[in-house]
């Protein structure tokens, strides 16, 4: 599975990070999201797919690679 | 001719059922059940949609179409002053739509990273502890909420901000007196004027003697034209006041809960997990509640929303424990369960506008929970709960003062 991010409507409220760590960081400044890496492996598929539940902002979605 | 079948518009907020103090009122549960949307009457006589179901919020918090621009006719007013300053008060985060919102945000997020709020778990693990030693070495029975509650939230902020030590004596007093109810209103206008002076004193202080805590980071800001002085010393005041009375409520009625559900509280205060202590965090969060007046939006455009249409102009409210006592996302939602997945709460609101502090009010939360009931074992309520006095009328639930002894 791969994980995609819709920078220009995340409102940094970290919760990804929370759920996901090994995939999602914030940057220092504005604590915008980024991702660590696109593909998803199966032991982080769970919180991934709590990130997605948690997004205030509905800005992450899984997709099949 | 009389219409037997529509039910009369209720008025929002809901009163409680005065015998279960923790629970919502039994009108939302009516309304959610009845309806997914259906229409609340408020103080101006406006009747604007109310939106009770989990999912339905979700959805509709995040649609582009659904503003928080509070100048706009149709605007669901909490109350006439917030009626009269609307239009008044400077653009902020609180009052904006994407795209100047997410602009605003992004200035203001740094402090709140998650990664950053982490790092202060042991600074605020010695406010805890403190804060518990003094309560302990005072009198006893105490009142939890003066004792405790209200200290904790407001020396943290004081930490985050970068208030030096000496005055957090004068932080933390007048911030409480900002809050107390049993104060006149004059009496505690003076004291938030007091901390709004100070708070923007210590602003250009830190402006020529940067210490790396937010205040000088947004001093920073307005330095390299990012932010206005204003707009920086408004938010230094509005972190202090969207965070001071809502974590101290969390700590007054989650103790509260805690003690009308004993096993649980065996629990906690045995457990080593933070996990588990994180996850007890969220399912009080969600139990709980504490935002009563529901979040206020105003439709932008018309909204076709399953089959209703949502007019331009026409006010939302959503309210936030009919949906946290959602069947759908939460069965048996009025058990209280510190094992039960309830991270998708939406305690802290959903959609742009979620919480900014909430990742520091859940460390707070974690810290306090976890600490606590370990350091005071035999901690007990010191009144019935009956004879305890809720606030029904602000913006947050909450108890006025709470006996406990030890
Ligand atoms: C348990 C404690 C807390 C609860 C239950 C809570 C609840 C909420 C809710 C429901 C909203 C959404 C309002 C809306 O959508 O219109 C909100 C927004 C906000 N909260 Fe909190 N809050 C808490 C703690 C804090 C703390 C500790 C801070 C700051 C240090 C804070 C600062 C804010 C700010 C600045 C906003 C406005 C965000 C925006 O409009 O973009 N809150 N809070
Ligand atoms: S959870 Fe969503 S809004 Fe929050 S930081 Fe991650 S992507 Fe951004």
């Amino acid at each position: 599975m791969r994980v995609e991010l819709d920078e220009p409507k995340c409102v940094a409220s970290g919760q990804c990070v929370m759920a996901a760590p090994d995939v999602f960081d914030q940057n220092e400044d504005d604590g915008v999201a980024f991702l660590l890496t696109e593909e998803v492996a199966e032991d982080q598929l769970d919180s991934v797919r709590e990130a997605v539940a948690i997004c205030p902002a509905a800005a992450i979605r899984l997709l099949a690679s | 001719m009389v219409d037997t079948q529509t039910p009369e518009v209720p008025g929002y907020p809901f009163q409680r059922d005065l015998r279960c103090p923790l629970a919502p009122s039994p009108t939302a549960r009516e309304v959610r059940e009845r309806a997914p949307l259906s229409r609340v009457r408020l103080w101006n006589g406006s009747t604007p949609w109310l939106i009770t179901r989990h999912a339905d919020q979700r959805a509709l918090l995040t649609d582009e179409r659904v503003s928080d621009d509070d100048r706009y006719p149709g605007f669901p007013y909490v109350n006439e002053h917030r009626a009269d300053i609307a239009g008044k008060t400077p653009r902020m985060i609180t009052n904006t739509d994407a795209p100047e919102h997410t602009r605003l945000r992004r200035t203001v997020n740094a402090p709140f990273v998650v990664k950053r709020i982490e790092a202060m778990r042991p600074a605020i693990q010695k406010i805890v502890d403190g804060l518990i030693d003094e309560m302990l070495a005072g009198p006893n029975p105490a009142d939890l909420l003066t004792a405790f509650a209200l200290a904790v939230p407001s020396l943290v902020i004081a930490d985050l901000l970068g208030v030096p030590y000496d005055d957090h004596e004068f932080f933390q007093v007048n911030s409480s007196k900002a809050l107390d109810g049993a104060l006149s209103a004059a009496e505690a206008g003076a004291a938030s004027r007091a901390l709004g002076e100070y708070l923007g004193k210590l602003l250009r202080v830190k402006m020529d003697e940067p210490d790396g805590a937010v205040l000088s980071e947004m001093g920073e800001r307005v330095k390299n034209g990012e932010m206005t002085f204003e707009e920086a010393s408004n938010m230094g005041v509005a972190m202090l006041i969207a965070g001071h009375e809502t974590t101290a409520t969390m700590i007054s009625l989650g103790t509260l809960a805690l003690l009308q559900h004993p096993e649980q509280l065996a629990e906690l205060r045995e457990s080593e997990d933070p996990k588990f202590i994180a996850n007890a965090a969220e399912e009080l969060l969600r139990y709980l509640t504490i935002v009563q007046t529901g979040v206020r939006r105003v439709a932008k455009a018309d909204i076709e929303y399953n089959g209703t249409l949502i007019r331009e102009g026409e006010g939302m409210v959503f309210e936030l424990h009919a949906a946290n006592w959602d069947p759908e996302a939460f069965p048996e939602p009025d058990r209280l369960d510190l094992h039960r997945s309830a991270r998708t709460h939406q305690a802290f609101g959903y959609g742009p506008h979620q919480c900014l502090g909430q990742s520091l009010a859940r460390l707070e939360l974690q810290v306090v929970y976890g600490t606590l009931y370990r350091r005071i074992p035999t901690l007990r309520l010191a009144a019935p709960i009956e004879q305890l006095a809720f606030d029904h009328t602000g913006t947050t639930y909450g108890v006025r003062c709470l006996p406990v002894a030890w």
